[in-house]
């Protein structure tokens, strides 16, 4: 066996050890992306999330301008820090259809009335199943969907300040 | 007050909550056709749960990975094919939620591994048994 070979094993093994130290300090990114991102909106249809208001399906998001699709849900503590954000966005012109997730209609309500009402349209998705239609994996999340109903950037999370120049950048983009 | 609280919040991951509704109809029962259940059960231990990563939706108990025990059995139970129900997943998240990996150009090393590996092993066998003859 030539002395070089005898340093495989070792050779290996550093390796190793960098590729164990380089995840270590850079762990890998476990947010899921929905792969609809440049696909149409898949058809659903939703019930009210709160008797009275106006609620949406797939048919009625091509309306010839962008808008976002918000999911949300009186039990998620990080759509209480979005909220702000979102009015920003109403208050910017933006409009904003609201997805409900396993919520009752009541605590909807409570939400809206103690966290601001951003929405245009408000459907109740009680089984996820709209979520899992878009490829969404939890709440908040939120769609910009351009005027032709075509899916066209998806932010996984809080929109909060920092996020507020990508999120026009992408309805600009959308228009 | 309340702001800065749901910020602090958003540091602690764990503090993502549950909802207040019960489970969806077919999250946590079994459905009434034995075939049918076992089709089921076996393409729920297939698919990774989007909350737990690295968990199956059989085992996790989050509320989405109850969602879609519902939604798979709700599937299998109007006829469709596991397999349909595994595309239409993989359609909106990817290979990453099954856990079985499909055959394509970026996968074949995987499969490809225990065969060269096999070969590797024989080559190696067969020098030392070469050497090893009087």
């Amino acid at each position: 066996m030539s002395r070089a070979v005898r340093f495989v094993p070792l050779a290996l093994l550093l390796l190793f050890l960098a590729f164990v130290a380089w995840r270590l300090t850079v762990p890998s990114d476990t947010t899921i992306r929905s792969k609809l991102e440049g696909k149409p909106v898949p058809a659903f249809a939703l019930p009210p999330a709160i008797a009275g208001r106006a609620t949406f399906g797939s048919a009625d998001l091509a309306t010839g301008q962008p808008r976002i699709v918000n999911f949300f849900a009186s039990w998620c503590v990080p759509c209480i820090a979005e909220a702000p954000v979102l009015r920003d966005l109403k208050a910017k012109g933006v409009r904003i259809d609201g997805i409900a997730v396993r919520d009752r209609p009541e605590d909807v309500a409570e939400f809206l009335k103690e966290n601001g009402d951003p929405y245009q349209r408000i459907g109740s998705d009680t089984q996820s199943s709209v979520q899992m239609t878009l490829g969404s994996s939890g709440v908040p999340e939120s769609f910009v969907v351009d005027g032709r109903g075509i899916i066209r950037y998806q932010h996984v999370g809080p929109i909060m300040p920092q996020d507020l120049d990508r999120v026009l950048a992408e309805l600009e983009k959308a228009k | 007050m309340k702001r800065l609280f749901a910020a602090l919040i958003l540091l602690a991951s764990p503090a993502w909550a549950d909802s207040n509704l019960p489970p969806a109809q077919w999250a946590d029962r079994q459905l009434p056709d034995p075939k049918q259940e076992a089709e089921a059960k076996a393409l729920m231990e297939q698919l990774r749960c989007l909350v737990c990563q690295g968990q199956s939706i059989a085992d996790s108990d989050a509320d989405l990975a109850g969602d879609m025990r519902n939604m798979v059995r709700t599937r299998i139970a109007s006829g469709q094919h596991p397999a349909e129900v595994r595309r239409w997943l993989i359609e909106r998240y990817g290979n990453w939620v099954s856990y079985k990996p499909p055959v394509e150009p970026a996968t074949w090393p995987l499969w490809a591994a225990p065969l060269i590996l096999l070969l590797g092993g024989a080559w190696l066998a067969r020098a030392r048994l070469k050497r090893g003859k009087p």
